[in-house]
């Protein structure tokens, strides 16, 4: 009879909503009552909208629970473990009957995310036990040549996950052909981009499938030295990388004539970020290894002829070298069956924002816009309107509601002037003020910019100030050309896509949304109540109920009134600065 | 670029005494490698917890980097810091997705609570307050991370609550 096992997701966001507490309190009463099942644990699985998750696994299947909070693992390991009675409402996800949250899990193709959740990240054994590894001995099995394994790689079609989408077959094929004694493989891990967790979760949740993607790029490449450049805001991340690198070597899967291959050397280290979002851009992140400032470089010569210490060097985001192995034991076609014509496979998305299921999601490239956000995603928390998705992160834009059947690929997005970038996807409803979400990704840019090209670190200042004066209610007749005339500068001008990216957000938001633009500069208004310097606070007399709160706490003594008598704004004195409006636990201050 | 962090009108304060042989294992590791400045500085504020003036000089002597190029990497990555932080750092997410669910308000609540603005440090050094451009967490928006613990879905309230009730049962 198979054991009954209990696994609880400890990934950084199940920890982050309370997973590591219901973790103990289901181990203590394990260990008082002398309980029998194994206790687990696995990483995100995805569904981060209902953690902290616990799935049960028992002889009559699986149940996967959601919410569980320390009360409800009493309810749920009293009833399930104890009574071998499953609570119907609590379960979230299970094939044996029509769960609410079976839809999420069912309408993904998982080839990246395919062990996330699944096992427990700091086993070796348990990603053995799930083909791990076999792509590489395969290859070494069948004495498959270097050249092969690029034809496979090309063929599938694969590009690169980590925004470029350049093909990864090809970027081999180049670092293949430059002959040296020494070359590298690069594997970054700097994700940046704000709203993005893709490579968190697979880092946390599946560190062999990277490693094993980079033993095989390797391989092809004959590169002897890996490096993993990941962001030192990941700890979790780099723990397990290091489990998953003393591991591997313990087994021989780095170190010398791996896979049986004479003469193929490999060893991987990890290098940690220092916090600079440019260096995620490649030539950047190889000065940062060097031990220099994070500057971009001129290219060509491209890192697969001169990178790292100036040798041939192959560089690929986390979430490329996942969908390695798969493809290696699987073939190129099957990879090439997902996807539209020019962009082939799954990409992973980070949904986050004012949607209701917000998490990660693998769908095949092709999909709508509006499938992944209403059919995957759940639609718009509390029902509010769907006004834009911003993609691409700070490199990105906001597409707006009418263009949400768009196709998911890296060319259709790129026509409507965002770009598919990393994966990440943050949904907004009417109460985003998209002249502020341009503004924030300005700003974001601007801290971010090294500093080197004059037209990216002045300009990016200057579009910032006029973008101020505009959310200030400051904004003049000439001030929408004028970001425009910067923003195309800008572009032409940046050496690196930090800077020829960086006015994207502002372009996109121009084009699809200059209504509000227009109604912030010649209305001074902001239709999302967002931009407080353009607000006017007052009080509803109806909700007030005179408890003198408000009147506290304004800053500049701008509230008059008496106990149980309604209050009064003076809008000669008041600065907008939103303090009653947060104070007020009656909500009869309103913003218009 | 970290322009806001260095500020000219601030008079150089007097090195900190700080014990500087704690940083010889750390020199010892990484002296005559490529590429070990950053590892080096990142190493030394593991153990002081910022990078004093005089760890700067030790490194420079002993390995023969130039005190300028570290300086020049220090000042670009936002993780190095030149100044002392409190024990514990109270890290607020303004990513995009925390942005969106109004991480302002969490900023704003925890200035208040502290009674400090964010970058600064309590008097009593026990808390210092940065804003972080994306810890990750988008789907528990907004974040707040301190030390190794992430805490999500926050209001002012809670978040107010939780530093308070870390101060409390430290102090018992």
């Amino acid at each position: 009879m198979t054991k009954t096992t209990v696994t609880v997701g400890l990934g950084s966001c199940g920890i982050a909503a309370g997973a590591g507490k219901t973790f103990d309190k289901i181990r203590a009463m394990k260990e008082t009552e002398k309980l029998d099942f194994e206790l687990k644990k696995t990483s995100c699985i995805g569904m981060c909208y209902c953690e902290p998750l616990v799935e049960i696994r028992d002889e009559t299947g699986d149940y996967l629970y959601g919410d569980v909070t320390e009360e409800r693992a009493i309810e749920i390991i009293e009833k399930h473990i104890n009574q071998k009675d499953p609570i119907r409402d609590y379960i979230v996800y299970t094939d044996l009957f029509d769960a609410p949250e079976n839809e999420f899990i069912n309408s993904q193709v998982k080839i990246v995310l395919r062990n996330c959740g699944y096992m427990d990240p700091e086993s070796i054994e348990e990603y053995e036990a799930r083909e791990g590894y076999q792509a590489i001995l395969k290859i070494g099995l069948q004495k498959i040549a270097r050249e092969e394994v690029i034809r496979t790689v090309l063929d599938s079609g694969i590009r690169g996950r980590g925004g470029g989408g350049f093909p990864t077959g090809l970027k081999w094929k180049y670092a293949n052909a430059n002959k040296s004694a020494e070359k590298y493989v690069i594997c970054n891990a700097d994700e940046g981009d704000p709203g993005a967790f893709m490579d968190r979760s697979v880092l946390e949740g599946d560190p062999h499938s990277v490693l094993e993607g980079m033993i095989i790029a390797a391989y092809a490449i004959e590169a002897n030295q890996g490096v993993i450049y990941c962001r030192a805001e990941y700890p979790l991340a780099i723990k397990r990388l290091n489990i998953a690198l003393k591991q591997a070597r313990e087994k021989g899967y780095l170190g010398k004539d791996i896979a049986g291959i004479s003469g193929f050397d490999f060893d991987i280290y990890i290098k940690e970020g220092a916090g600079a979002f440019v260096c995620g851009e490649e030539t950047a992140l190889i000065a940062s290894v060097e031990g220099e400032r994070g500057m971009p470089r001129r290219r060509p010569p491209f890192p697969a002829v001169s990178g790292l210490w100036k040798k041939p060097t192959n560089i690929n985001n986390v979430e490329t070298f996942a969908n390695i192995p798969w493809i290696i034991l699987n073939g190129a076609g099957a990879f090439a069956a997902y996807g539209t014509e020019k962009s082939k496979g799954t990409k992973v998305f980070a949904l986050a924002g004012k949607v209701k299921h917000s998490g990660l999601v693998e769908v095949p490239m092709g999909m709508t816009i509006r499938d992944v956000i209403f059919k995957l995603g759940g639609g718009i928390k509390k029902n509010k309107r769907f006004k834009a998705v911003q993609m691409g992160g700070p490199s990105g834009g906001c597409i707006p509601e009418y263009l949400a059947d768009t196709i998911v690929d890296y060319d259709s997005v790129n026509a409507t002037g965002a770009i598919m970038g990393s994966g990440g996807m943050v949904v907004m409803d009417e109460s985003t003020c998209m002249v502020d979400v341009a503004k924030f990704f300005l700003d974001f840019t601007r801290k971010e910019s090294c500093g080197k090209c004059t037209f990216c670190r002045m300009g990016t200042m200057r579009m910032l100030e006029i973008l101020d004066r505009i959310t200030n209610g400051k904004g003049m007749e000439g001030d929408l050309d004028k970001l425009e005339l910067l923003a195309y500068q800008i572009k032409d001008n940046s050496l690196c896509g930090l800077g020829q990216t960086a006015p994207n957000p502002v372009l996109t938001t121009i084009k699809y949304f200059r209504d509000e633009y227009e109604a912030h500069i010649f209305h001074h208004k902001c239709p999302a109540k967002v931009c407080r310097p353009l607000l006017t606070y007052t009080v509803d007399p109806e909700k007030c109920t005179g408890c003198l709160v408000c009147l506290k706490n304004c800053p500049v003594k701008a509230i008059t009134g008496e106990r149980k008598k309604t209050h009064f704004i003076d809008q000669a004195i008041c600065t907008k600065c939103g303090v009653c409006f947060s104070k007020c636990k009656f909500e009869s201050i309103v913003l218009s | 670029m970290r322009i806001a962090r260095i500020n000219i009108n601030q008079p150089v304060a007097e090195p900190d005494a700080v014990d500087l042989q704690l940083i010889e294992p750390l020199i010892r590791k990484y002296k005559g490698k490529k590429g070990n400045l950053i590892p080096l500085l990142q190493g030394t504020q593991d153990i002081y917890g910022y990078l004093p003036r005089r760890a700067f000089e030790k490194i420079a002597d002993e390995t023969g980097l130039n005190l300028c190029d570290m300086f020049g990497v220090a000042t670009f990555y936002a993780q190095f810091r030149l100044k002392p932080v409190g024990k514990h750092i109270i890290k607020v997410c303004h990513g995009t997705a925390c942005h969106v669910q109004n991480a302002k308000e969490i900023s704003e609540a925890l200035e208040e609570a502290l009674k400090i603005k964010d970058g600064e440090t309590t008097e009593d050094r026990f808390y210092t307050l940065e804003s972080v451009a994306c810890l990750g967490c988008c789907s528990l928006a907004p974040v707040m991370m301190i030390g190794d613990q992430s805490y999500g879905k926050l209001t002012g309230n809670e978040a107010t609550k939780i530093v308070k009730n870390i101060r409390i049962s430290e102090n018992n």
